[in-house]
């Protein structure tokens, strides 16, 4: 371990809550989304158990809505969206392109406490009468006759949204401006392309959620008829207006987390990435069509047909893009020398859920498919295979990758496995039953419901306990190693971007000097700081194919 | 749906056998063992852009015309209106008789129904019938089904509308036609048909003062407009369906017919969704009535386009 470090540069509370280091801000939202989704978790476990039995004994009919709603709220936009940008973004991409910090570092401090902010309000709405709405905020519902706190939640909602712009801002001026000499945009690790994409969305879509929110809050408070047909509004032009952000939302939540993948591959596989510009691309296009993806959320509202038709069609379009990174990961495994450790077990289980919940996904972009399977638990299942398990996989995997380089300590290898494993049969077992709940006609946000439904949902709860199980180890042995793990060294695996080639936990300024980069992406055959067998090594087999 | 299902298997199917594959067969070999460094594919990049391609143009294809035929109802319905409201569905058959989460229709025969809401955003959902519909507040949106089989079906609400949203469903029963008719026939009494229910409303609110039927009046006759087609005063030609009618009371001048000055009130809150349905349901019953040489505004009558 280096003797100074960023954690021990400077000591005391002030130093923490006035720091402008990357770094450390990353630490900060560390601890603020792992409370917000340890919350989000306890409204879930909840939900699970209530519906144990068609009945649902445990809460009343408000509670669960509540819970569910409230479970929605903490998720998306205090846990998920900030998750992997906001945490490893922040933490690594000055560090990936070879930069000190961030272009604008107090506005990513001013990023986090707008966060709080934001968070307090919503914490506030939770705790004095709930939410009832659905994370979706259907109006006429929210905005005229819920009785629940919804106002103090919107403009907590509005609040963060200026938090996700100024870390978007803050992300492309800082890889435009402030990437080291050599570092050319085709050498960037596929991570940092994948923050790019993300941060276009929230600078794009950001503003349109945080406007709309903020109608329905004044239509809720003044009156002023915006959505309510009673005042001569249109409930339908919220869910244009709402999907509008929320659904490239989704790509805020996967595209980081596909980044991740796109890193811990080629590490574990010990060879360049298969494709590097198609997969660089690939994100941008997401980025880009998601925007134009959204009225697939209201084939049934009574939009026009043709405007089902075209949507439907964008649908399709914006899934190529996601196969070809599929394509692409599996591809690089090919003749690669592959590890068993443990962000690898996360990025192949990435895969293999991500890829469940993409071809859902076909499913219900498909027009005739989805007058059946809309708003059911079938939407239930994809969403939240792509959303858990892949962007909480990918999140999950990339802090285990990163681990000895924010804390200078390896986590638990067997431990770490045992997790991971523990995740995946969880989570297949919680979520993969209610594919088969929505195909048979149970809706969503349902509290109660006919008793022909109840194996599949005792199913689920079985497998929402071994999730939570899955979730509770890595918080337990991750603190632990903080303390107790053996030191990790600069480069443990050994990878090839930037962020590894100084030491563990790095210097305040990253690196002792502007690093200079002359090799090109995920590349080992050209790499002797990396300690490993050259191409003239006789473990390896010839190396055709090559180009 | 079984071709999507095919696909989707197949490629979890072939990914996953790739990856278990490699993963045995290029496991690490030794400690500082390397991999061939590979960096692409141009023939592979393009043939898994085509190909996933031309399968979800596929699958897009097929959910087209599925949908486009449920979005267009076939001719000669049996019309049934359905009002949701927090926390209930109200069915009314043609002949006006009500039923609260229930809904009895014949088998075998088109069925269409007109959808409203009182409230909140609800959806009428049969998964028997594999169909559901937003049912929107200040919209009228319709569906339509043809149930095959005689029995008792589950119906939900699955958009989520509040406290008792889960609670909010009921039953189908689909009948023999004849023992459709006899459950028709055995009314209770209080059930008024919505054609003389609109008839005394169109009287009551004074529509009848200015719609006269012989085409004299300040208003265009409203004989014979319902699913014909009406020419507008900017020139634009408007279908006459529910949703037409729905608005033109409502909110009249948002459509005015050629050759008649905006002077009509409007009934937006002034009306429940009964009421509005009740004089869509009379002004549908004039369909067969003769349309006069000064109607003004229907250029082509139902079923002579």
């Amino acid at each position: 371990m280096p003797k100074e470090h960023y954690l021990n540069a400077t000591y005391g509370l002030r130093s923490w809550l006035l720091t402008t280091d990357h770094k450390r801000i990353a630490l900060l939202y560390l601890a603020s989304v792992t409370f917000f989704f340890f919350i989000g978790g306890i409204f879930a476990t909840m939900i699970r158990i209530h519906l144990l039995t068609p009945t649902g004994y445990l809460v009343t009919p408000e509670t669960y809505n509540k819970l569910f709603t409230m479970h929605g709220v903490a998720m998306i936009f205090f846990f998920l969206i900030p998750s992997i940008p906001a945490v490893l973004g922040n933490f690594l991409v000055p560090m990936m392109i070879g930069a000190k910090d961030l272009a604008f570092p107090k506005i990513n401090l001013l990023s986090w406490y707008i966060y709080l902010v934001g968070g307090s309000f919503v914490l506030y709405s939770f705790a004095t009468g709930g939410l009832d709405t659905g994370w979706t905020f259907y109006t006429p519902l929210s905005s005229v006759y819920s009785n629940s706190a919804v106002t103090p939640a919107v403009i907590g909602i509005f609040i963060n949204g200026f938090s996700s712009i100024l870390t978007g801002l803050n992300f492309v001026v800082t890889i435009h401006t402030m990437r080291a000499p050599g570092m050319t945009w085709f050498r960037l690790p596929l991570f940092v392309w994948a923050q790019y994409a993300t941060s276009i969305i929230f600078i794009l879509g950001t503003p349109v959620i945080a406007i709309t929110l903020l109608l329905a809050g004044l239509e809720r408070m003044f009156h002023l008829g915006f959505f309510n047909p009673a005042l001569g509004g249109d409930p339908i032009l919220f869910q244009h207006l709402f999907w509008f952000y929320s659904h490239p939302a989704v790509y805020i939540m996967i595209l980081p987390a596909m980044g991740v993948i796109s890193e811990i591959i080629p590490t574990f596989a010990r060879k360049p990435i298969f494709g590097y510009t198609f997969i660089a691309a690939s994100s941008i296009a997401i980025a880009v069509i998601g925007f134009f993806v959204w009225a697939h959320h209201m084939f049934l509202t009574g939009e026009s047909t043709y405007a089902a038709l075209a949507f439907s069609l964008l649908s399709y379009l914006v899934a190529i893009p996601s196969a070809v990174k599929v394509f692409n990961w599996t591809s690089t495994l090919y003749k690669g020398s592959i590890s068993y450790d443990t962000p690898m077990l996360y990025a192949l289980g990435f895969i293999g859920l991500f890829l469940i919940g993409g071809l859902t996904g076909l499913f219900l972009a498909c027009l005739g498919l989805d007058i059946h399977i809309h708003d059911t638990y079938f939407v239930v299942a994809h969403f939240h295979y792509i959303m858990v398990g892949g962007a909480v996989m990918g999140y999950v995997g990339g802090l285990h990758f990163w681990w000895p380089k924010i804390t200078g300590k390896l986590y638990p290898e067997f431990l770490a496995r045992l997790a991971a494993v523990t995740l995946f049969v969880g989570f297949n077992l919680t979520f993969f039953p209610q594919f088969i709940l929505g195909y048979l006609g149970m809706p969503r946000r349902y509290h109660d419901y006919p008793p022909e439904f109840q194996v599949l949902n005792v199913m689920s709860t079985a497998g929402a306990s071994i999730l939570a199980l899955g979730y509770l180890l890595p918080m337990l042995y991750l603190t632990w190693s903080m303390r107790y793990g053996k030191v990790a060294g600069p480069n443990p695996w050994p990878a090839t971007g930037l962020e590894w080639r100084t030491p563990s936990p790095p210097p305040t300024e990253n690196f002792d000097e502007t690093p200079v980069v002359d090799w090109e992406p995920y590349d080992y055959k050209n790499r002797p700081d990396l300690g490993l067998a050259t191409p003239a090594g006789p473990t390896l087999a010839p190396a055709h194919g090559d180009d | 749906m079984t071709f999507l299902i095919l696909v989707s298997v197949g490629f979890s199917f072939l990914i996953t056998a790739a990856i278990v594959i490699f993963f045995f067969k290029f496991h690490r070999k030794s400690k500082d063992e390397i991999g061939v460094a590979i960096h692409g594919d141009m023939r592979l990049e393009t043939m898994w852009i085509v190909i996933p391609g031309f399968l979800a143009l596929i699958m897009f294809g097929w959910g087209a015309v599925v949908y486009v035929d449920y979005r267009h109802a076939p001719q000669d319905t049996l019309d049934l209106y359905v009002i949701g409201k927090q926390w209930m569905w109200k069915v009314q058959q043609p002949n006006g008789r009500r039923e609260i989460n229930e809904m009895h229709i014949p088998v075998d025969r088109d069925v269409k129904l007109v959808l409203a809401s009182e409230d909140v955003i609800h959806d009428f959902f049969v998964p028997a019938f594999r169909v559901k519909m937003d049912v929107v507040p200040g919209h009228y949106n319709t569906m339509w089904f043809r149930p095959t089989k005689a029995g008792r079906y589950h119906f939900f609400c699955s958009q989520y509308c509040g406290t008792n949203h889960a609670v909010m469903g009921g039953w189908v029963t689909v009948m023999e036609p004849s023992d459709y008719a006899a459950w028709l026939s055995g009314s209770t009494g209080e059930n008024e048909n919505p054609v003389v229910a609109g008839e005394k409303l169109f009287a009551e609110k004074a529509c009848s003062t200015c719609h006269l039927s012989n085409g004299t009046g300040r208003a265009p006759s409203l004989n014979g407009v319902y699913g014909g087609t009406v020419r507008l005063a900017d020139g634009s030609t408007v279908t006459a369906d529910d949703a037409y009618i729905r608005e033109s009371i409502l909110d009249p001048p948002a459509k005015i017919v050629a050759g008649y000055q905006p002077v009509m009130p409007a009934f937006q809150g002034q009306l429940t969704e009964e009421q509005i349905m009740s004089l869509t349901a009379y002004i549908k019953s004039l369909q067969s009535q003769p349309v006069p040489a000064t109607g003004a505004g229907v250029i082509s009558a139902p079923g002579k386009k």
